[in-house]
């Protein structure tokens, strides 16, 4: 997995590549704790260039969706392919986590 | 047709891992989500195995057997570790989805990713090993299965 973050105006990206499975996630965990630990507003995740996510993947979008309505923070996933994103779609994340088509989208959430 | 492949249990591995069973599957004529949903199906058991019976050690081995069927695929994991994991137990706990939220727990998930893809799920305690036997019924799926 490959890991890159933008700023962009008021949006924090964070463009993730290749698999995210057990062995991976950590440095998803890590980059969206630092972004939170600064205090960004908008966080958002490039998903287009994911090409496999496993539970740890989830596991760190999903224990923050509190943190997330406690704060205030607009985070959003974007990108993502139907494979991909089929996985969110077998425990309904899809509905708990605003997950949209692209980076337009995402920014007019 | 049975296919078999051992695999160290390392978390650099999974890949390899989650590489045979898209091999083994992929002639099968499956939907490219439903192939996914297998591949990661056998992925979380491993990923528990992996981490939790062998505690990450490269040195130690699991074993994964995949039995095409005509009407099913039966998939059967085998460690013989234990750590501080017992699957069993590991099975009967059953979190919901709004339960691991509320906790903000990381972990969790695999599990229920993999009792939502299977149709069934056991795992016990023989000889000394743990075996972990999944099954997807094809027939379940009659749009993803032409084979």
């Amino acid at each position: 997995m490959q890991l890159r973050e933008i700023e962009d105006g008021k949006y924090w990206i964070i463009e993730v590549a290749g698999d995210v499975d057990a062995s991976s996630s950590i440095h998803l965990d890590k980059a969206i704790d630092n972004a939170l630990n600064a205090g960004i507003q908008n966080i958002l995740i490039d998903g287009t260039k994911i090409q496999y996510i496993a539970s740890a993947g989830l596991g760190v979008f999903v224990s923050r969706i509190e943190e997330f309505k406690d704060n205030d923070v607009n985070f959003v996933i974007f990108g993502l392919n139907d494979r991909v994103k089929n996985v969110f779609q077998i425990l309904g994340l899809d509905k708990l986590l605003r997950i949209v088509a692209d980076f337009q989208q995402a920014k007019s959430v | 047709m049975i296919h078999y492949y051992k695999a160290n249990c390392h978390s650099e591995n999974l890949k390899l891992i989650r590489e045979f069973v898209k091999i083994v599957l992929g002639n099968l004529h499956l939907t490219e989500n439903n192939l996914n949903q297998l591949v990661l199906a056998v992925d979380e058991v491993c990923t528990n195995i992996i981490f939790h019976s062998a505690n990450n050690n490269p040195n130690k081995t699991l074993e994964i057997t995949i039995v095409e069927n005509a009407d099913s695929l039966e998939f059967e994991i085998i460690d013989r570790y234990s750590g501080q994991f017992n699957p069993i137990q590991a099975l009967q706990v059953r979190p919901t989805l709004q339960n691991i939220i509320e906790e903000r727990r990381k972990g969790g998930i695999g599990l229920l990713l993999v009792r939502n893809i299977m149709d069934e799920v056991e795992v016990s305690h023989e000889n000394c090993q743990n075996i972990w036997r999944l099954r997807k019924m094809l027939k379940n799926e009659p749009y993803s299965h032409s084979a």
